[in-house]
């Protein structure tokens, strides 16, 4: 099993000293940055993605593991930037206006990192107009927003119509997620998607921005 | 039941199963050991920094029509509004676990230690959530012992089923839970963020059955209030 591997299993496994270990290990190797980030770490949090899908996991697994993700991006992004890998795009997260409830936001803006996304993460209890501001002002075509109260949900259409009403429909897509909410929610409120944990909200993002 | 209660850490802390369940996790004998050893550890920390106390005060009918006046729609368009009239003892009450577990899980999602602050989270969640329970129960005791019939408390709470948290302000202008710790901020949130706020309804369990077919029943993912009918009906 070649050192990639050995990340990937280990990123699965949630061992993050030892991910870390090994990434250095591989950089030290002169293994190509993007390789040890496609082929160890993404390939490994993908694995835990599925397992996760099909409920062979669960969520604090899943955590384990992006702690894990976390402990091999550090040394490795300096020589992701040097040698020119390109991030995905960049998206803006927040939990909106009235609501705390961030896990599910926070889940969702590390998957994304872990697969290569620039990520906002505005917090929570975050203004309609704070999402779009942000957006225009760091050029990110994508909002993602969370909320947990079915009290709070509704705020979530402000910055829709803010989308609308500034003429950026189709420059900036918008995407919505959290336990009260579904597809007919997102349909309703005229957002572009809706995602059920973060695995989904990954995939919906790149299918979303035309990323592979 | 008026004034400052400070709870035994054995009252306050949730059962294992409990916090299991509301994660939809596998029971305990279902759960790796990996996960186990996450619970464990999240009980530890629970044991060590929470700080469960309350602040609460009964209440007149009219009074809590004070506190309940200002919906943004018809009050008897949510569950609370059709519970209260038939109801025969109200108190108002705001529980917390207090600033330093809050903390605690703040740091561990700052230094992404993510899978043990999820689940000190959870811990800290349905621990929060039996603080309600203790005072409902507390508060059926004293209405028994004050001459109400079998009364079957249930706690209602701002933020669910119709009830905005924007409820809150006038239940904090009312009860004072700074004398607790916990305040509001302007977008109607508690802090510390693990604390709970409500109102304690109490009278024959009848008084809680209501048909779940309001708007916002429609995007209700948890459907909790069938079980907590269950549980006062059933007594």
């Amino acid at each position: 099993m070649d050192i990639l591997n050995h990340i990937a299993e280990s990123l699965r496994k949630g061992e993050d000293q030892r991910v870390g270990t090994l990434t250095r290990e591989a950089i030290a190797a002169g293994v190509p940055a993007a390789d040890i980030l496609q082929e160890g770490l993404i390939a490994g949090m993908n694995v835990v993605g599925d397992q996760f899908r099909l409920r062979e996991i669960f969520l604090p697994d899943v955590l384990l593991s992006a702690r894990a993700m976390y402990a091999g991006l550090e040394p490795l992004r300096p020589h992701l930037a040097k040698a020119g890998v390109p991030l995905r795009g960049k998206v803006v997260i927040g939990t909106i206006k009235g609501d705390l409830h961030d896990i599910g936001k926070n889940l969702v803006g590390i998957m994304l990192k872990g697969a290569g996304f620039e990520v906002i993460d505005l917090g929570h209890d975050v203004e309609p107009e704070a999402f779009v501001d942000t957006a225009v002002r760091e050029g990110a075509p994508l909002i993602g927003m969370s909320a947990l109260l079915t009290t709070t949900m509704s705020r979530m259409k402000e910055v829709v119509a803010l989308i609308e009403s500034r003429g950026l429909s189709g420059q900036i897509k918008t995407i919505v997620g959290g336990a009260p909410l579904s597809p007919e929610f997102a349909r309703e409120i005229g957002a572009d998607d809706y995602a059920s944990d973060g695995s989904t909200a990954v995939e919906r993002v790149k299918a979303l921005l035309g990323v592979a | 039941m008026n004034g400052i209660t400070d709870f035994e850490l054995e009252d306050a802390r949730p059962a294992r199963e409990e916090v299991l369940s509301a994660q939809d996790l596998p029971g305990l004998g279902d759960l790796s050991e990996r996960l186990r050893d996450l619970l464990e550890d999240a009980f530890a920390e629970y044991d060590a920094l929470a700080e469960p106390r309350a602040i609460a005060e009964e209440l007149s009918l009219a009074d809590l029509e004070g506190v309940l006046d200002g919906f943004d729609g018809p009050v008897e368009e949510t569950v609370i509004g059709q519970v209260y009239p038939r109801a025969a003892a109200f108190a108002l009450y705001v529980a917390t676990l207090g600033t330093p577990l809050a903390e605690r899980i703040r740091e561990m999602f700052a230094t992404n230690d993510l899978g043990r602050g999820w689940m000190l989270d959870a811990v800290a969640s349905s621990g929060a959530d039996r603080l309600s329970t203790l005072l409902s129960a507390r508060f059926e005791t004293k209405l028994g012992r004050n001459g109400h019939s079998a009364p079957r408390v249930l706690p209602y709470s701002p933020g669910y089923c119709g009830w905005t948290v924007r409820g809150q302000k006038k239940l904090f202008a009312r009860l004072g839970p700074e004398q607790i710790g916990v305040t509001l901020n302007d977008s109607c949130l508690m802090t510390p963020i693990k604390s709970v706020s409500g109102v304690l309804v109490s009278g024959p369990g009848e008084i809680h059955r209501f048909r779940p077919d309001f708007g916002f029943c429609d995007e209700c993912k948890t459907r909790a209030c069938g079980a907590r009918m269950a549980s006062v009906l059933r007594r």
